[in-house]
């Protein structure tokens, strides 16, 4: 073993490189590797939180969709009842309408046949005065039987 | 390979194991080129060294000019490319090259966050810094042994030249690093528990005694021991990855030089390179384990002298 300045020389150089790493090399790609270290993390975050919010969507989605179907289910089941209601109210309408029609169309029959009775009494009244009249062939003073004949037409 | 008359397996080993030393020869200094011829130096000359003598003869005051500047040219290599991916502002997911980096980087801190209980920004690029380079200067060992030094003696039209590639195989480099943690591990070791918590670290443990008599002869023996085990620190941390690269090398080299040269041409070339092909997979482990190691180890050593015991 020789030993010579050359010992000298490297630690020299040994403390210049270490000197040049320490303010050249050695921050500037530890922050570069944190830096993108950081990044990743933060994606990686990111890409959790995005799937997170994704899952709440589709949940919320699922339930949007569910509470439409039963409010579908809901509108419908009233209609439903709508419908049934505006039927029987209809059938009730129908039924009162009829009822009344054919209310009228007995009171009606029932005026007819009243003046028909009535027609038939005043006819039966005249043939009775003129049946009469050809009977005792002689003119019953009108104003005089009138209260007769009255009480016949009243009979009938 | 590189003495022309005489190849021997101990002129290759020892003409590979010798850096390439630049340093000043004295007035008056009797030089001997490869061919025996001597010449007689007139006045001091700033030169490059042919032998190993020269080179011990240059003293303290001379450079291992190919360690230190593949040394040098390594780490400058780790530095620019590092820094070109710190530059970069993509926003998006790294690739290729910038992927390795941020690998390395997040490795290194973790260990760093790992071990340290204090922070401090010093660490993390003192580690990365080791880390990476020590693992490129290691790497060197994978490159066939003599491939760059015959590229190196071709370009310079010397086949003498000596030309060691692996850094961490000459001392100087590995314990020019572990100095520099060393002098850390001092600094922070003051800075954190002031210079009586450091003295009274070296001094008062691992004996200690109520009795302030005892305490006081105990205090040599705690010094001993404490100090020593300072010491230690460097000395196994640059030991340790020198020692191993060496050996690393060495085994190369004596596959080189044991099968290359003393089987007939084919085979020898044939079982050299399978042998060598597979020391060099063993040693790619090693490569890394040494890197590793000097790393986790300055960390540690750091992180100690951060604590209060």
């Amino acid at each position: 073993m020789n030993f010579n300045a050359t010992l000298i020389g490297q630690l020299v150089t040994f403390a210049i490189f270490v000197w040049f790493t320490m303010k050249f090399v050695w921050p500037m790609l530890l922050k570069q590797m944190e830096e993108r270290e950081a990044r990743i993390a933060d994606g990686l975050a990111a890409a959790e939180k995005g799937q997170l919010e994704l899952a709440e969507a589709q949940q919320k989605s699922i339930e949007e969709i569910n509470k439409g179907k039963e409010q579908a289910a809901t509108i419908i089941s009233q209609a439903q009842k709508r419908h049934d209601e505006i039927v029987e109210e209809a059938k009730d309408d129908a039924k009162a309408e009829a009822s009344r029609i054919k209310e009228t169309a007995l009171s009606e029959i029932e005026q007819e046949k009243e003046k028909a009775r009535q027609d038939l009494r005043d006819q039966v009244a005249s043939l009775a005065i003129a049946g009469a009249e050809q009977i005792l062939m002689k003119e019953v003073d009108q104003a005089a039987h009138n209260e007769v004949l009255q009480k016949i037409s009243q009979q009938l | 390979m590189a003495s022309g008359t005489e190849l021997t397996s101990n002129s290759y080993l020892q003409h590979h194991l010798q850096n390439l030393v630049f340093g000043k020869l004295p007035a008056g200094y009797e030089r001997i080129d490869a061919e025996g011829h001597s010449h007689v130096l007139e006045h001091a000359e700033w030169t490059l060294a042919h032998t190993s003598q020269e080179a011990m003869d240059m003293g303290f005051w001379s450079l291992n000019v190919d360690t230190l500047g593949w040394s040098i040219f390594l780490g400058a290599m780790f530095l620019f490319f590092f820094h070109r991916v710190a530059k970069r502002h993509t926003e998006g997911a790294p690739t290729g090259f910038g992927n390795l980096v941020e690998m390395i980087v997040e490795f290194v801190n973790k260990n760093v966050n790992d071990i340290m209980s204090v922070k401090n920004p010093l660490i993390g690029p003192l580690a990365l810094t080791i880390f990476v380079w020590v693992t490129l200067m290691n790497t060197m060992d994978i490159v066939p042994v003599d491939l760059l030094p015959l590229i190196a003696q071709f370009i310079a039209g010397d086949s003498h030249l000596h030309f060691k590639v692996v850094p961490t195989t000459d001392p100087n480099i590995t314990f020019g690093m572990s100095i520099g943690v060393f002098i850390l591990i001092i600094y922070y070791s003051v800075k954190m528990k002031g210079i009586g918590g450091f003295i009274g670290e070296l001094t008062l443990q691992p004996f200690s005694s109520k009795n302030l008599a005892v305490q006081i002869v105990l205090i040599p023996a705690n010094f001993l021991l404490e100090f020593i085990g300072l010491l230690a620190k460097p000395v196994s941390l640059a030991l340790r990855l020198f020692g191993n690269l060496y050996a690393g090398e060495l085994i190369f080299l004596l596959i080189a030089t044991l099968l290359g040269a003393a089987l007939p041409f084919f085979i020898g070339t044939f079982l050299g390179g399978a042998l060598q092909f597979i020391w060099a997979v063993f040693h790619i482990l090693i490569v890394l384990l040494q890197a590793f190691v000097f790393m986790m180890l300055t960390i540690v050593y750091l992180a100690m002298a951060h604590e209060h015991h």
